[in-house]
């Protein structure tokens, strides 16, 4: 049952060819013979998904993800379940309300399971950074997930459950999708409601799906995505049906190759397995345009100035005020606020929350914050021209397959360039997919990235859909 | 002797908006309930929440901008203001930077020399923060307790060009602020629930200089009377440092209104950087012109102009149009009253002698006698003709305040008697009656006192029960007197 696809599990539902209860039964078996291995949660709700599964079974209505588990990050709110973001600073923080997305699932009939792992507050790209102890990946446990969405990536590549929620500020659904081999896609800023996601930088965050097929991911992001009235920055326009033209193929799709997303680092195995899968969806029809996306270079530092900018004004409502941790002994308001920050959060956070400070201060705002937007400006022109030429770009998620734990934890910039291919698509608020694309000689996933113009998640789909029935690696499971 | 100073003020004004709900979530906008009940997720910064703006505080906005003459941004956005404090549940205040919805305004005051315009340089949108509650009672030394009802609630903050001259001006720019803030309903401006705000800043130097003082800022303070005192205070302090040699520190100050002197509260060198940037959060909004146009159409006239076209147009005394003016719903009840077919001066009286008098007595607001118009003029205009007299009038105006407006005027004079009798035949009786009575009195009137025969037309009345036309009665006394 836990090898069952989620369209798979859902149309059984349907059917009465099994009972939800069966379902999430099977699956939190596996959570409890598995997670102890991987921790990919931190927080299984048993009793809760069980409930959740008996009131689909009870009820009449089977919708669009009627009796699928699915795994929530941590970072995303959802009534009376611990929701941490996988810092001591949460730690026993229970929201009294529901994430829209989450909201809009559940109302599908998805069944929760639980809370996935992250880098604390979504900052970071192995999992490593979380307060609970880092996520392990399901292809070598010796290795990181990749993050911040590690948690999510390794429930779904583990078969904990077929879907899973993740949350992308610069790559961190699609770089632990693709390190852990599964389908994560990063929609449209805008698409999809931000509503209870618990803001890293608002300006770039964004609620995406995990799952393991393209289908599944088509699938649960037509569950949730939408305007959202508690949400000014989500659109008003109208989601179209993913799952229409899922299977139409590539036939004269124009598909760019930017040079810049073959640089030096690029880990030969990742290049090799993305020049096959061009391969692949040039035999299947598309056309390959060689092409450059110039600015794709600025685009880590410009993302690692105003990320943390608006990270350091989103966590400032971590006080010790009114939830979360407060020190247990201060002298006076300023050294109650300055112990239990320091204590509540970990250093990467700290870190982060230090370089927006120093940015946005008066002085420094011109030359870092204002700069940083002009050239998250001019990397948007690049994908501007672009689309004149290609309707689809393609390249790596990642330059390096899955790293050892420990490897890049002390070495922030080398943590920071895992983000060089994944950062430009939410500067430039285009959605952006990554898929199964092999392996390396290591036996390490490898995942191809797709990125699009604003509101082509169903041509992104299309293509990685495409390219995913060609190649099927998706059908492939870790020994565990 | 010393040189004369100028005193260069320049005030920043914080008014609550007067909407249903908060600025950002859907709590309600009121004051005065218990602690911590008029909050939400939202209006709390609990994690992932996110604002959305309330249309009804953004056109309360515009229209502010619009009475105080400013030019309306074709798309205005929201910049957070950075902090850290209790009261302040985000870490935040969701302002206005760089784009605010309304610059360049003015506002004319009315000095004793003359008139001036003051400057507004800009009034924005943003939220308000909540409040701290330190108690005093024993026991509870160093806990602070917050309440948060009041975050979130909609501001807008009223800046004004450095254009005041002396506190006089400062007070009377306040003054005529609340006005007309009043005026077009967007705030009550109640200094003492906190729903306006002044903060002061001030500078001196010598007159005809060119370059401005250092200044000082003074925050918070809570009364007209404060304002003008406190910048008195300041003024006289930076000239007595100035002329004893020394320099003005630019510093941030609070009024301690007991001991009647400024505290510092921060040195230049404490004061935040707030660390202004664009909130993501929501989205830049559009005000088109037909918008803006439509809030101009729909602003009441400004005071001032109302009461200019009072007295130039309708002839009324400066002294009725400035009352009748000084409270928006006065005013339209006149206008009402006018409307039912009254002179404008009977309608003014009316207006000033009964429903201000009943206002007084009774507690009441000009709007308790918006649907009593139709039968109040119907009142005064019988009064007018004589029909009945003017005591009736008043014991008449009493009856249709209790009553309501279906209730009928001529029905209750006719079942009460209270026409005014002003036919000779049915007083003559009562003329005759009354000097027979009183030979005492009408010895006097014979022996040379004409005034004497106003004690008879007193006892007519009495007799009549006010109804008797006193002039008709006069005559026929007189006559009767007279022969």
């Amino acid at each position: 049952m836990i090898d069952l696809t989620a369209s798979e599990i859902r149309d059984g539902v349907r059917a009465g060819k099994w009972k939800a209860r069966e379902v999430v039964d099977a699956h939190l078996e596996r959570i409890a013979a598995v997670d102890p291995k991987l921790h990919a949660y931190l927080h299984v709700d048993a009793d809760g998904a069980r409930a959740a599964a008996d009131r689909v079974d009870a009820s009449g209505v089977k919708g669009l993800l009627a009796g699928v588990p699915v795994a929530v990050k941590d970072n995303m709110c959802q009534r009376g379940i611990p929701t941490t973001c996988a810092s001591k600073i949460l730690e026993g923080f229970r929201p009294p309300y529901d994430a829209t997305a989450l909201l809009r699932a559940l109302a599908a009939g998805a069944v929760p399971v639980g809370h996935t792992n992250l880098d604390e507050f979504a900052m970071g790209s192995s999992t490593e950074n979380s307060a609970y102890g880092p996520s392990r990946n399901p292809w070598d446990p010796t290795r990181a997930p990749g993050g911040s969405s590690g948690g999510s990536a390794v429930s779904v590549a583990a078969r904990m459950t077929p879907l899973a929620f993740g949350s992308d500020t610069g790559g961190s659904i699609r770089q632990p999708a693709a390190l852990c081999g599964v389908v994560g896609m990063k929609p449209t800023y805008g698409r999809v409601s931000r509503y209870g996601l618990v803001a890293f930088a608002s300006s770039l965050d964004q609620i995406g799906p995990i799952a393991r097929t393209v289908r599944d991911a088509a699938m649960f992001l037509q569950a949730f995505a939408g305007h959202d009235a508690l949400d000014s920055t989500s659109a008003p326009a109208e989601v179209p049906d993913y799952e229409k033209d899922l299977e139409a193929g590539v036939k004269g799709l124009r598909v760019g190759v930017p040079k810049e997303f073959f640089g030096a680092g690029t880990d030969p195995g990742v290049r090799a397995a993305i020049d096959a899968a061009l391969k692949v969806l040039q035999k299947q029809g598309a056309t390959l345009v060689e092409m450059s996306l110039p600015h794709t270079d600025y685009g880590i530092a410009a993302y690692y100035v105003i990320a943390p900018c608006e990270a350091s004004s989103n966590l400032a409502r971590y006080d010790g005020v009114r939830f979360g941790h407060r020190a247990k002994s201060f002298d006076g308001l300023i050294d109650m606020y300055r112990k239990s920050r320091t204590e509540g959060f970990g250093e990467e956070v700290r870190r982060r929350i230090l370089l927006g400070t120093f940015a946005l201060s008066s002085g420094y705002y011109e030359a870092y914050y204002k700069k940083a937007l002009q050239v998250r400006r001019l990397i948007k022109n690049d994908f501007d021209e672009a689309w004149k030429k290609v309707d689809v770009i393609a390249g790596p998620t990642s330059p390096i397959p899955a790293f050892k734990i420990g490897e890049k934890a002390n070495d922030p910039i080398a943590m920071y360039l895992c983000d060089v291919l994944t950062v430009t698509a939410p500067l430039a608020g285009i959605p952006g997919i990554s898929v199964p694309a092999g392996f390396t000689e290591g036996n390490l996933p490898v995942g191809l990235q797709l990125l699009g113009k604003e509101w082509s998640e169903a041509t992104l789909l299309r293509t990685a859909r495409s390219y995913e029935r060609e190649t099927e690696f998706w059908k492939r499971s870790p020994a565990l | 002797m010393s040189l004369p100073w100028e005193t260069v003020i320049g005030l920043e004004v914080h008014v609550q908006l007067k909407t249903r709900t908060k600025l950002f979530c859907g709590c309600a906008n009121k004051y005065g309930a218990d602690p911590n009940t008029l909050v939400c997720p939202i209006c709390l910064g609990l994690p992932g929440v996110l604002p959305v703006l309330n249309r009804q505080a953004f056109a309360l906005a515009v229209r502010a901008g619009v009475a105080l003459g400013c030019e309306v941004a074709n798309v205005t956005k929201f910049d957070r203001k950075n902090y850290y404090y209790p009261d302040l549940p985000k870490g935040y205040q969701i302002s206005q930077y760089d784009r605010p919805v309304n610059r360049k305004g003015r506002l004319e005051i009315s000095m004793p020399a003359a008139n001036k315009n003051i400057g507004i340089t800009r009034v924005h949108l943003e939220e308000d923060a909540g409040k701290l509650i330190h108690p005093d009672t024993e026991g509870s030394s160093g806990v602070s307790f917050v309440d948060l009802n009041r975050a979130g609630v909609p501001l807008v903050e009223i800046v004004s060009e450095p254009d005041m001259r002396s506190p006089d001006e400062a007070h009377a720019y306040l003054a005529a602020l609340k006005e007309i803030l009043q005026y077009v309903d967007i705030s009550d401006c109640d200094m003492e629930k906190g729903s306006l705000r002044c903060d002061a800043n001030v500078s001196i130097r010598r007159p005809g200089d060119d370059k401005l003082g250092v200044k000082t800022e003074i925050k918070n303070l809570n009364s007209f009377k404060s304002v003008a005192k406190a910048l008195a205070y300041e003024a006289a302090r930076h000239a007595s440092i100035i002329e004893g040699g020394g320099k003005v520190q630019q510093v941030t100050l609070t009024w301690d209104a007991i001991a009647e002197k400024t505290v510092v509260l921060r040195s230049k060198e404490e004061a935040h950087d707030y660390r202004y940037f664009p909130e993501p959060d929501l989205v830049h909004i559009q005000a088109d012109a037909a918008f803006v146009e439509r809030i101009r159409q729909a602003l009441p006239e400004k005071p001032a102009a109302r009461r200019d076209r009072y007295v130039k147009e309708l002839g009324l005394p400066a002294y009725d149009a400035g009352v009748l003016t000084g409270d928006k719903e006065l005013a339209a009840l006149f206008d009402k009253l006018r409307g039912e077919g009254l002179a404008p001066k009977v309608a003014s009286n009316w207006v000033m002698k009964h429903v201000l008098a009943a206002m007084n007595e009774k507690k009441i607001a000009a709007t308790t006698f918006t649907d009593k118009t139709r039968r109040i003029a119907e009142l005064a205009k019988k009064v007018e003709a004589k029909q009945i007299t003017g005591q009736t009038g008043a014991e008449i105006f009493a009856w249709i305040l209790g009553t309501p407006e279906t209730a009928s005027v001529d029905e209750h004079i006719l079942k009460q008697g209270l026409a005014q009798v002003s036919d000779a035949g049915a007083l003559e009786a009562i003329v005759r009656d009354v000097i027979a009575k009183n030979p005492k009195v009408v010895a006097d009137y014979k022996s040379g006192k004409p005034s004497a025969v106003q004690a008879l037309v007193g006892q007519v009345m009495r007799e009549t029960k006010g109804k008797a036309n006193a002039s008709v009665a006069k005559d026929l006394l007189v006559k009767a007197l007279e022969c």
